[in-house]
C-alpha cells in the first residue's frame, strides 16, 4: 500500500480534469452546439485516440503480434465481449512465439 | 430536488441500481482487466484504489496505464493528465445533456451528481428522460453501482494479477494491446469511424517516429478526430445542398 508523490500528482491531476469536464458539461449545456463539426469531434475522440495507441504496437511487434491481433479481432467480432478477446491474443502470442 | 416526481427519492435512487445491474456486469469485466494491466503496469494496489476511486473513467484509465512508469521520477505527468483529459472530452457532451434533469438552479447537488456520470449510466437516464420527468437520484442511484463494480473490479483485477510474477513469459505483455484492439473494435458505430481510426493510426505512426515519448497518442488521437469530424461535416452539407 504505496503511493509515490509523483504517482499521487499524476492520480489527482487526472480526476481534476476529469471532474472539471464533467461538471463543465453541466455549466455550458445551455451553449454547448448538439450537432455539427465540434460535436462530431468530440464523438470521434475516443476512437482516433485508441487507433493512435494500438497502431505502433502492432506495427513495432513481429509476426506473432501481427497475427495475434488478428485473432484477437476475429475473436472480439464474434463474440463481442472483451475477456476472450483479450485472453485469446495472450494465448496466441504465447504459442506463436512458441514455435516461431 | 425535482417536484415533480412520482416516487421519492430514496426510491429512485434504488430504482438507478437496480435498473443498472445487468450493466454493472459488464463494466466489473472491464474493470478486471483493467486491475490486471494496472498490476502490470506497476501500480500499486493503493495507486489503483485511489485512480479508480477518484477519476473513475474506464477507457481513459487504460490510456494512462499505457502512459505510466514503474519509475516514479520518469512519470510523465503532463502526458498523462492531457491524454487522460482528452479521451474525457467527450463527457462534455454527456452531461450537457443531462442540464433538464436539474430544472432550478445548479446547486452543489447537481455538481455532486455529475461525478458519478459515466458512459452507462448517461445512456439509462436519458432513456428515462425520454419516458417522462426523471429524478436526479436515479442518475446517482445507477452512477453508485457503477462506481462500486469498477471500484471493487478493478481492485480484484490488480490482486489476482500480482500472481503472475513474469507475465512476458506467458504472452501476457500482449494484454495490454489485444484489451485496447478489443475495446477500439468496441466502439464501430458504421462507415464514419473508419476514416478517423485509419488518420488517427497513421498520424500516430509517423508522430512516434518523429517525436519522443508517447506524445503520439495525443497528436494521433487529435488528428484522427478532427479528420473524422471534417468529413462528416463535409458530406452532411453535401448531402443538404
Amino acid at each position: 500500500m504505496t503511493i509515490s508523490p509523483e504517482a499521487l500528482l499524476a492520480i489527482v491531476l487526472m480526476a481534476l480534469a476529469t471532474y472539471a469536464i464533467r461538471a463543465g458539461g453541466l455549466i455550458i449545456a445551455d451553449r454547448l452546439p448538439r450537432a455539427g463539426f465540434v460535436a462530431a469531434w468530440l464523438r470521434h475522440i475516443p476512437g482516433a485516440v485508441l487507433a493512435a495507441l494500438v497502431a505502433p504496437a502492432i506495427a513495432t511487434g513481429g509476426i506473432a503480434e501481427a497475427a495475434a491481433a488478428a485473432i484477437t479481432a476475429l475473436v472480439f467480432v464474434v463474440t463481442r465481449s472483451l475477456f476472450p478477446a483479450m485472453a485469446a491474443g495472450v494465448l496466441a502470442v504465447y504459442l506463436i512465439r512458441l514455435v516461431a | 430536488m425535482s417536484r415533480r416526481q412520482t416516487g421519492s427519492a430514496l426510491d429512485e435512487l434504488a430504482r438507478g441500481a437496480r435498473l443498472c445491474l445487468p450493466v454493472c456486469v459488464s463494466v466489473a469485466a472491464y474493470g478486471l482487466v483493467w486491475g490486471v494491466l494496472a498490476g502490470q503496469a506497476g501500480l500499486s494496489v493503493l495507486e489503483v484504489l485511489l485512480m479508480s476511486g477518484l477519476v473513475f473513467a474506464g477507457s481513459s484509465q487504460f490510456v494512462a496505464l499505457d502512459l505510466w512508469t514503474t519509475n516514479p521520477a520518469a512519470l510523465p505527468i503532463a502526458a498523462i493528465v492531457i491524454a487522460v483529459a482528452v479521451v474525457n472530452l467527450r463527457y462534455v457532451m454527456l452531461t450537457a445533456t443531462l442540464r433538464p434533469l436539474f430544472p432550478d438552479r445548479l446547486g452543489p447537488r447537481a455538481f455532486a451528481a455529475m461525478f458519478v456520470a459515466t458512459d452507462e449510466n448517461w445512456a439509462l437516464t436519458v432513456g428515462e428522460m425520454k419516458r417522462g420527468p426523471t429524478s436526479p437520484a436515479f442518475l446517482v442511484g445507477s452512477g453508485l453501482a457503477i462506481y462500486l463494480a469498477w471500484l471493487g473490479s478493478t481492485l480484484v483485477g490488480r490482486l489476482l494479477g500480482a500472481a503472475i510474477d513474469d507475465p512476458a513469459a506467458y504472452g501476457l505483455d500482449f494484454a495490454f494491446t489485444a484489451t485496447f484492439l478489443a475495446l477500439l473494435l468496441g466502439m464501430w458505430r458504421g462507415k464514419a469511424d473508419l476514416v478517423p481510426w485509419l488518420v488517427g493510426a497513421g498520424a500516430a505512426l509517423i508522430a512516434a517516429r518523429l517525436v519522443d515519448g508517447n506524445w503520439y497518442i495525443i497528436i494521433g488521437g487529435l488528428v484522427g478526430s478532427l479528420a473524422g469530424a471534417f468529413l462528416e461535416t463535409r458530406s452532411r452539407r453535401d448531402h443538404l445542398t
